[in-house]
């Protein structure tokens, strides 16, 4: 089995310890590796920007960003510029260190959420035996990003749209939660790698739990779209209640930060979404299964993009919630639909009822 | 131990400054809202922001140039607007206009009136949340705007009508696109319902929120959709018909819930209403003159006049107190707008900064009308 990235990781791999003592070899593949990440993130963060841009024309009759480059290709590199060359500016009376520093809370969880991504068998950053776990607690850390910076913010609408910010994500990362460990129940694993070994023989995992599994999917796209503060559920940042919610005073990068964060969350929340009920990597009936060649990380990432164009339809269509409703949404449906829907998981692999 | 908690955890009621630049506002309104939490305990409506001092104006100018002033007021039902000056002009000075010109006004309003309720509708939208509709609903109405265009040069302040006529004669493509728009709008409209109207969220953040009772809505002034939300019986093409609204066919739409989605069903129901209008009108256009000569000097008779039409957000007035001169001695337009707005806070308070939104955007407010 050569795939492609670990050909070239193991090059480098063995070239830094013929020239370096270990340790200093070690110190500079981890830079290494953590600068491959970061220009990943801003390149997925930059084109996830743009396809959401050309999502929402092809549904509005626009034609979208199409004058820089082929397509528009180079209009979110263009947007990064000008927001990198921006001045910071913040508001009279801003707490200037929980100020400066929400940015980095929002931006620092999404990033450190990416280092357990299964891209595919030998592009995994950091497989960990309790891999699910580590991306929720991660991903919810987020929030306090969210908090800091509407509090800091000294201003009214940031301070509502942080409220809600962490009433909504507080609540909704029990469904989140409590889907995931109806699927956890059936693979057994928390480990991602495993989690999709498993699909390998079974059949992925929304296959193999038919019914309880389908309902925890639906579960996990509702509360995970409610989670990366996306329309339907973007009550955060209503613009036409709150103006922009918590990042109205943010200008410049750190703008960027929460503008690229909730992007990347979105990718997370698709790529839990794939390990855990579409096989992650895994080719759909194995059709790649024997072809060694062929980079694994494309089924992945195809997989990926089909729930994030997903997520941008929901964002495109509906109209957004009132906050009760929100609310009464999680607690008095959500939430109990999906206890009994683990108590019915539990009960189908006990009686063997897996496909 | 009650007591002692209860001393130290205090929630305060606060202040926030809901405009005058607010995306939900639609233009400078302020509102200076008492929220607990985000429960609205009062909306204090603050105008002033965009006051040009129309009615002041009107006083020293000619009543030709009058009628170019009232398209400044609600700058989407401008029409019709033109229209309730020329009327009351007409009136004083006794004078009938032919069937053509009271055809033309008539689908020239009713295709002004179904402009304003799309844009309208892509915009309730658009405060709730659901951004594709504005889109969906300038696609249509850019349609009215180029017949518009084509016939009288403009597409947003018209000046089309004047007193004793029209400005222009209908370009001749008139017929042909008013009857290729009316085939798309009647293809569109059901799009519209299945986008919107029968969303479940849409439905849950309409239904039951800022209830306008019978007796508000007729005690507070109200008019237009907002009233005839509530039941009230106050349509002005009906009640009191002016153009040739005597002679079409119609229904005057009620809803009797009086929330924000007995609000929304009358426009979206006014809008096949006018349809059906100037599709009985456009295929039977009187030939005539389009203007009956007045003098180059309009000088109304000695007296009150008063003039009310059916505008796009409900009944426009116009008064006029004349000396017998040039100019009005005094010109006063009860705008829809205004008495609409002073139901607000009876209705909103209580509810939650989401539910204002949704209640701002039933009414349709369009600032420069309430603030002359």
């Amino acid at each position: 089995m050569m795939n492609i990235p670990l050909s070239i990781t193991s090059t480098i791999h063995d070239w830094l310890f013929s020239i370096m003592p270990e340790g200093a070899a070690t110190f500079t593949e981890w830079i290494l590796i953590a600068t491959a990440y970061l220009a990943l993130f801003a390149v997925a963060g930059l084109y996830l920007v743009l396809l959401e841009r050309k999502v929402a024309a092809w549904f509005q009759f626009r034609l979208g960003p199409n004058r820089v480059g082929p397509w528009g290709i180079f209009q979110t590199i263009a947007d990064a510029l000008k927001l990198v060359s921006k001045e910071i500016y913040s508001n009279e009376r801003v707490d200037k260190f929980l100020f400066n520093l929400a940015p980095y809370f929002v931006i620092v969880a999404s990033l450190m959420a990416m280092a357990v991504f299964p891209f595919s068998k030998q592009f995994q950053g950091f497989d960990i035996n309790i891999g699910v776990f580590f991306l929720f607690a991660i991903s919810s850390i987020g929030v306090i990003g969210l908090l800091v910076g509407g509090w800091a913010s000294n201003n009214k609408y940031s301070l509502i749209g942080a409220m809600r910010s962490g009433l909504q994500t507080i609540s909704y990362e029990l469904s989140v939660g409590l889907s995931i460990l109806t699927m956890v129940l059936l693979t057994g694993t928390l480990q991602l790698s495993e989690i999709i070994e498993v699909q390998r023989t079974g059949g992925w995992l929304i296959f193999q739990g038919h019914i309880p599994a389908v309902i925890a999917f639906m579960i996990f796209m509702i509360a995970g779209t409610a989670e990366t503060n996306r329309a339907p559920f973007d009550l955060v940042e209503a613009e036409s209640e709150l103006g922009a919610g918590f990042h109205t005073e943010y200008s410049g990068m750190q703008f960027a930060y929460f503008f690229l964060a909730e992007f990347i969350n979105m990718f997370i929340i698709a790529s839990i979404a794939v390990v855990l009920f579409f096989g992650g990597w895994l080719s759909p009936f194995g059709i790649t299964e024997g072809i060694t060649w062929f980079p694994e990380v494309l089924w992945f990432v195809i997989k990926v993009f089909m729930i994030i164009l997903l997520m941008m339809w929901f964002r495109w269509t509906f109209p957004r919630l009132r906050v009760d409703q929100l609310l009464t949404l999680e607690w008095k449906y959500l939430l109990p639909i999906n206890m009994v829907n683990l108590v019915f998981m539990a009960i189908v692999i006990w009686l063997n009822f897996t496909l | 131990m009650e007591q002692l908690t209860n001393n130290k955890i205090k929630t305060e009621e606060y202040f926030v400054n809901m405009g005058p630049q607010h995306p939900a506002a639609h233009g400078v309104l302020r509102l200076l809202l008492t929220i607990d939490g985000e429960i609205i305990k009062n909306v204090d409506p603050d105008l002033g922001y965009i006051h040009r001092s129309i009615e002041k104006m009107c006083e020293r100018n000619s009543y030709q140039q009058i009628v170019h002033l009232t398209d400044r007021l609600d700058y989407l039902s401008s029409h019709i607007n033109n229209g309730a000056v020329c009327l009351a002009v007409e009136k004083a000075l006794e004078l009938e206009v032919t069937d053509r010109v009271k055809v033309i006004r008539t689908i020239f309003d009713e295709l002004t009136r179904l402009a304003s309720h799309l844009l309208w509708w892509g915009v309730m939208g658009m405060d709730l949340g659901a951004l594709t509709t504005y889109f969906y609903a300038f696609r249509d109405r850019e349609m009215i705007n180029d017949i518009f265009e084509e016939t009288c040069g403009a597409r947003l302040t018209m000046n089309y009508y004047i007193p004793g006529g029209l400005m222009f004669d209908l370009h001749p493509n008139f017929v042909k696109r008013t009857k290729e728009f009316l085939v798309t709008i009647k293809k569109n409209l059901p799009e519209y319902d299945r986008l919107l109207t029968g969303n479940v969220i849409f439905q849950k953040r309409t239904k039951g929120v800022g209830i306008l009772t019978k007796e508000d809505a007729i005690s507070f002034g109200t008019s237009g959709p907002v009233a005839r939300g509530s039941g009230v019986t106050c349509d002005v093409r009906k009640i009191h018909p002016y153009h040739a609204y005597d002679r079409v066919d119609f229904n005057e739409v009620l809803f009797t819930e009086g929330d924000t989605f007995a609000r929304y069903k009358v426009r979206m129901q006014e809008m096949w209403e006018s349809i059906s209008i100037v599709e009985q009108l456009i295929d039977k256009i009187p030939e005539g003159d389009i203007k009956v000569p007045t003098k180059a000097v309009i000088k109304l008779p000695k007296g009150e006049f008063y003039q009310k039409v059916e505008a796009a957000r409900g009944e426009l007035g116009v008064y006029i107190n004349s000396t017998g001169t040039k100019n009005p001695y005094r010109l006063k337009l009860r705008s829809s707008g205004f008495s609409n707005l002073s139901v607000l806070n009876h209705i909103a308070k209580g509810g939650k900064i989401g539910d204002l939104v949704a209640i701002m955007a039933s009414f349709d407010f369009v600032i420069p009308d309430i603030d002359r």
